[in-house]
């Protein structure tokens, strides 16, 4: 159900700083919100994003109820080996997911 | 008729020259000119551990005019070098009048080339947004906005 969608560049010069977009659909139910009969609706957030390149950790945020709804980040990396991005998000009630994109480096 | 306008500018030069004055000291620490809601005030004491935080190096960019609250685009860099014995470790984005005070917070590594993120946000109510970054160095600096929001976040009701 939860999809991502990754915007990296599939190639690079050595040395280039490069952008990456990422976005993550989920809800991000604040936990703040009640229905019309008074109730909390309960949080349901997504609590942590990280990027990792060959395995090696980049980029993380920690999220709060307050970023928006399908979490969307831009970030900046340097290039400096071909390779795998590998993207994870996780979050309340077990929300887990992960996705990945190659990239060239010449 | 020529006295008044003439002592008034005379006044108000002598005051932007006190101001500039003050501008001109050394060490500017950041002491919030508004009354900051104390919830802001601890979630920053918990990041910086009570170090000094000056203004500077940081950039929000985030619209001063928001219709929307529910999603708000928000761009933070940090005018510093990503080398990797001097770099940014990582940018706390912090509000004044949200249910929680915090926003985010983003942990950068030297790889990243560029200490910059951007995100999509949510704003309940017209405020003071905060921006702090931490130096390798143990540095804080910081960047504040202020935003007025037109339609707010986190109010409506779930049907």
């Amino acid at each position: 159900m939860a999809s991502a969608l990754i915007n990296v560049p599939a190639k690079a010069k050595r040395g280039d700083i490069i952008e990456i977009k990422t976005l993550m659909s989920h809800i991000m139910e604040t936990g703040y919100r009640h229905t019309a009969s008074g109730e909390v609706v309960p949080r349901n957030i997504i609590t942590s994003f990280t990027c990792r390149f060959n395995g090696t950790e980049i980029f993380r945020a920690d999220l709060f109820p307050a970023i928006a709804a399908n979490p969307f980040f831009t970030f900046f990396t340097t290039a400096t080996e071909s390779g795998k991005f590998e993207f994870e998000w996780t979050g309340d009630r077990g929300f887990s997911e992960t996705a990945s994109a190659s990239i060239t480096v010449e | 008729m020529q006295q008044s306008p003439n002592s008034s500018r005379r006044q108000f030069l002598g005051l932007a020259g006190g101001a500039a004055a003050l501008g001109a000291l050394p060490t500017v620490i950041v002491r919030p000119a508004e009354a900051t809601p104390a919830m802001l005030a601890s979630a920053i004491q918990n990041v910086t551990g009570g170090a000094a935080v000056r203004t500077g190096k940081v950039k929000l960019d985030i619209p001063p005019l928001v219709e929307n609250g529910n999603t708000v685009p928000m761009t933070v860099t940090v005018a510093h070098p990503m080398a990797p014995e001097d770099h940014v470790r990582s940018i706390h984005v912090f509000n004044e009048k949200n249910p929680q005070p915090n926003i985010g917070n983003f942990h950068f590594s030297p790889q990243n080339g560029r200490a910059q993120v951007s995100t999509r946000i949510r704003l309940a109510d017209s405020q003071k947004i905060v921006a702090i970054a931490k130096l390798s160095d143990g540095s804080f600096w910081s960047a504040s906005v202020d935003v007025v929001v037109t339609l707010a976040a986190c109010t409506e009701e779930v049907i």
